[in-house]
C-alpha cells in the first residue's frame, strides 16, 4: 500500500517537474510574439517607448487598432503617425502580392513537380535513372548558390519587377519531385494497367487516380513550400524596385528601415503579416507536424 | 516491359515531364553551370563594355579580399555556436514534449511558431527587444541585481553577432524539435520494456537506447542546420547590415553587395562557386555518414 502511494507521489513529481519545463519553454518562445502584439496595440508611442523594457509592455492598457487603420478624430488625421500601417502604405497590395506570388507557386509547382515525378516513377524509358538521379542531386543547391547567376538570367529576360520572376524560377522543386516521385513508385503496375484497359488515358490515371491518392504529399508539400515561399528575402530583395510587386518581406524591411521608427506601426505591420500564418499554422498543426517529419527523410 | 515506347506513350510521357524538367533546366541547372562560366569573367549585370574572360583573376582576388575572409570566419563561428546550441536544445525540447503529458500538444505547438514566422518579422521584432530601454536588458539588470550597464546590443561589435545567433537559434530550435521527435516515436518501444524488465535507470535508458538510435536523425539535424548557418542573410540584413566592424558580416550578404548593389557578376559567381562547394561538401559528408550507418 504504502509503496503504490509513493509511486504515486513519485509520478505526481515527475509530472510537476515535466509541467515547469514545459511553461517555461512556452513562454520562452511565446514572449517575443506576444511582445510584438501588445505593443502593436498600444496607440501612445511615447507610453511604448517608455514601457518598452518592464513587464507592462505585456499588458496592453489602452487598446487601440489606431497603429493598424489610423486614427480619424486625431487632431491632424493626415499626419503620417495619425494614419496607421493601412493609412500611410499600400499594405493592402503588399499583402496581395505575397498572398498571390506564393498561392500561385505552391498551386503550379503541385502540378508540375507532382507531373514530373508521375512521368519518372510510372513510364519506363531510356534515361530514366538518369533524370532521377538529376533530380536528387539538384536536392542540395540553395538558392543562395544560384541566386546571382539566376539575377542575371532574369534581368536578360527583362523579368526584374515583375509577379513572373517571383514565381516561375520557384515553381519547379527538386525534393517536391523526390517526394511526389517516392510516392508514385509505390503504386502497384496493375493499377495503370486496368484503367488503361478500361480505356482511360494517362493524363485521366494521373488525375483521377494518382492525384487523388497523394494527399498526404500534397499537403506535405504545399506546407513546405509554403513555408519556404513566404519567408522568401533575398530574392525579392534584388528583384523588385517600387512598391508595385514587391512582396510584405522587403516591405517589412523598409520599412523598419525608415527613421525615425515609429514602433507600434512597425509591430502593427509585422503583426498582421505574422498572425493570419500563426492561426493557419494552429489550424493545421497535424499536418504541419508531419511535413517537418517527411523532411527529416532527405 | 517493351524496349521502344509507342508514339502515343512517349507523347503522353513528354507531356508529363517537360514542363518540369524545362523550369529546372532554365532555373536551377542553367545558373547553377553559369555560375562557373561567369566566374571567370568581369561580367557586370549591366554593362555596355563586352565581357571579357579574366581566368582565375575573381579567385585571387577573393581570397585577398578581407571582407570575404571575415564573412567566411563570421560563417563559420555562427555555425560552430548555432548548431550544437540548437541541436541539444531541439533534441531537449522533443525528450520533454515526448512525454505523456496532458496538453502536451499545446506546448508542441507554441514552440514552432518561431519557425513559421518570417525571419525578417523575427529580425524586427527581436531588435525591439535588444534595444538599450528594451526587454533584454532590463532581464540582465534584473537577474544581476541590478549590477548591469546597459548594452547596445546591436550597436556593440561584441555583441552584435551573439545577439543573433541568440535569435536564430529561438526561431529554428522549433523546426528541429520535430525532426528529432519523429525520431524519437519511431524507436521500438519494446527496447524500453526489456531495459525496464532489466532495472535499467531513465538516465542509462536515454544514454544506451535513444541516443544511439537516434543517430541517423542527430547527423541529418546537425548538417541540415550547418548548412543553415551558412545561408544566413535575413537577420544580418534586416539588423545590423553586417555591421558594427563587419562583426556580423556574412557570405550571402557580401554575395548580395558584390553581385546586386555593386553589380559585379563575375566575382559574386566565383564567391558563389565557393559558397556551393562548401554546401556540397556538407551533404556529401552526410550522405556518407548515413550511407555507413546503414552498412553497419
Amino acid at each position: 500500500m504504502s509503496r503504490e502511494r509513493s509511486l504515486k507521489r513519485v509520478t505526481l513529481v515527475k509530472n510537476i517537474i515535466g509541467y515547469l519545463f514545459l511553461i517555461i519553454l512556452a513562454i520562452f518562445f511565446l514572449f517575443p510574439l506576444v511582445y510584438m502584439v501588445t505593443t502593436s496595440l498600444n496607440p501612445n508611442e511615447m507610453d511604448i517607448v517608455k514601457k518598452m523594457g518592464s513587464i507592462e509592455s505585456f499588458i496592453p492598457t489602452n487598446v487601440s487598432l489606431k497603429n493598424y487603420i489610423g486614427d480619424p478624430d486625431a487632431e491632424n488625421p493626415d499626419k503620417t503617425e495619425n494614419q496607421g500601417v493601412v493609412g500611410r502604405m499600400p499594405f493592402g497590395r503588399f499583402m496581395f502580392n505575397s498572398v498571390f506570388i506564393v498561392s500561385t507557386t505552391i498551386l503550379v509547382g503541385l502540378v508540375v513537380n507532382s507531373m514530373l515525378a508521375f512521368g519518372l516513377a510510372r513510364f519506363s524509358f531510356k534515361g530514366r535513372g538518369f533524370l532521377v538521379s538529376v533530380v536528387i542531386a539538384l536536392m542540395i543547391i540553395p538558392i543562395e548558390a544560384i541566386a546571382i547567376p539566376l539575377l542575371w538570367v532574369t534581368n536578360s529576360l527583362g523579368w526584374l519587377d515583375s509577379y513572373q520572376v517571383q514565381i516561375i524560377p520557384f515553381m519547379a522543386k527538386p525534393f517536391y519531385v523526390y517526394l511526389f516521385y517516392q510516392f508514385f513508385i509505390q503504386f502497384p503496375k496493375a493499377l495503370e494497367d486496368a484503367a488503361l484497359i478500361d480505356g482511360a488515358n494517362w493524363w485521366q490515371i494521373y488525375w483521377r487516380v494518382a492525384l487523388p491518392l497523394s494527399k498526404p504529399i500534397i499537403s506535405t508539400v504545399a506546407i513546405l513550400h509554403f513555408l519556404m515561399q513566404w519567408g522568401l528575402f533575398l530574392w525579392p530583395l534584388m528583384v523588385t524596385r517600387g512598391p508595385t510587386y514587391r512582396p510584405l518581406t522587403v516591405a517589412m524591411q523598409q520599412f523598419f528601415g525608415q527613421y525615425p521608427r515609429e514602433w507600434g506601426d512597425i509591430m502593427a505591420f509585422a503583426s498582421m503579416m505574422t498572425i493570419p500564418v500563426l492561426i493557419l499554422f494552429i489550424v493545421l498543426q497535424g499536418q504541419f507536424v508531419n511535413s517537418v517529419k517527411t523532411s527529416g527523410i532527405k | 516491359m517493351p524496349a521502344t515506347l509507342s508514339k502515343k506513350r512517349r507523347r503522353a510521357l513528354l507531356i508529363f515531364i517537360l514542363p518540369g524538367l524545362i523550369l529546372l533546366g532554365v532555373f536551377m541547372i542553367l545558373p547553377f553551370f553559369l555560375s562557373f562560366g561567369l566566374s571567370f569573367t568581369d561580367q557586370r549585370l549591366i554593362s555596355r563594355l563586352p565581357t571579357r574572360f579574366v581566368g582565375f583573376r575573381n579567385y585571387v582576388r577573393l581570397f585577398d579580399d578581407d571582407l570575404f575572409l571575415t564573412s567566411l570566419k563570421n560563417n563559420f563561428v555562427f555555425a560552430g555556436v548555432v548548431v550544437p546550441v540548437q541541436t541539444f536544445l531541439a533534441l531537449c525540447m522533443a525528450l520533454i514534449v515526448n512525454q505523456k503529458l496532458k496538453g502536451v500538444k499545446f506546448f508542441r505547438t507554441s514552440y514552432f511558431m518561431p519557425t513559421v514566422t518570417a525571419m525578417v518579422v523575427v529580425s524586427v521584432v527581436w531588435s525591439f527587444l535588444y534595444n538599450p530601454d528594451g526587454l533584454i536588458n532590463k532581464f540582465f539588470e534584473v537577474i544581476t541585481f541590478g549590477n548591469w550597464e546597459t548594452v547596445d546590443f546591436l550597436n556593440n561589435p561584441k555583441w552584435a553577432f551573439p545577439c543573433i545567433m541568440f535569435m536564430s537559434i529561438w526561431q529554428g530550435a522549433g523546426f528541429q524539435m520535430l525532426i528529432f521527435l519523429a525520431g524519437l516515436q519511431e524507436i521500438p518501444e519494446n527496447l524500453y520494456e526489456a531495459a525496464t524488465i532489466d532495472g535499467a535507470t531513465t538516465f542509462q535508458k536515454f544514454w544506451n537506447i535513444t541516443l544511439p538510435q537516434l543517430k541517423n536523425t542527430t547527423t541529418f539535424v546537425l548538417i541540415a542546420t550547418t548548412i543553415l548557418a551558412l545561408r544566413v542573410f535575413s537577420q544580418v540584413k534586416v539588423m545590423t547590415e553586417g555591421g558594427p566592424r563587419n562583426s556580423t558580416y556574412t557570405v550571402v550578404l557580401h554575395l548580395y553587395n558584390e553581385g546586386f548593389m555593386n553589380q559585379k557578376v563575375g566575382y559574386a559567381s566565383a564567391m558563389t562557386v565557393i559558397f556551393f562547394l562548401i554546401v556540397l561538401g556538407l551533404s556529401l559528408a552526410q550522405r556518407w555518414i548515413l550511407s555507413e550507418e546503414r552498412e553497419v
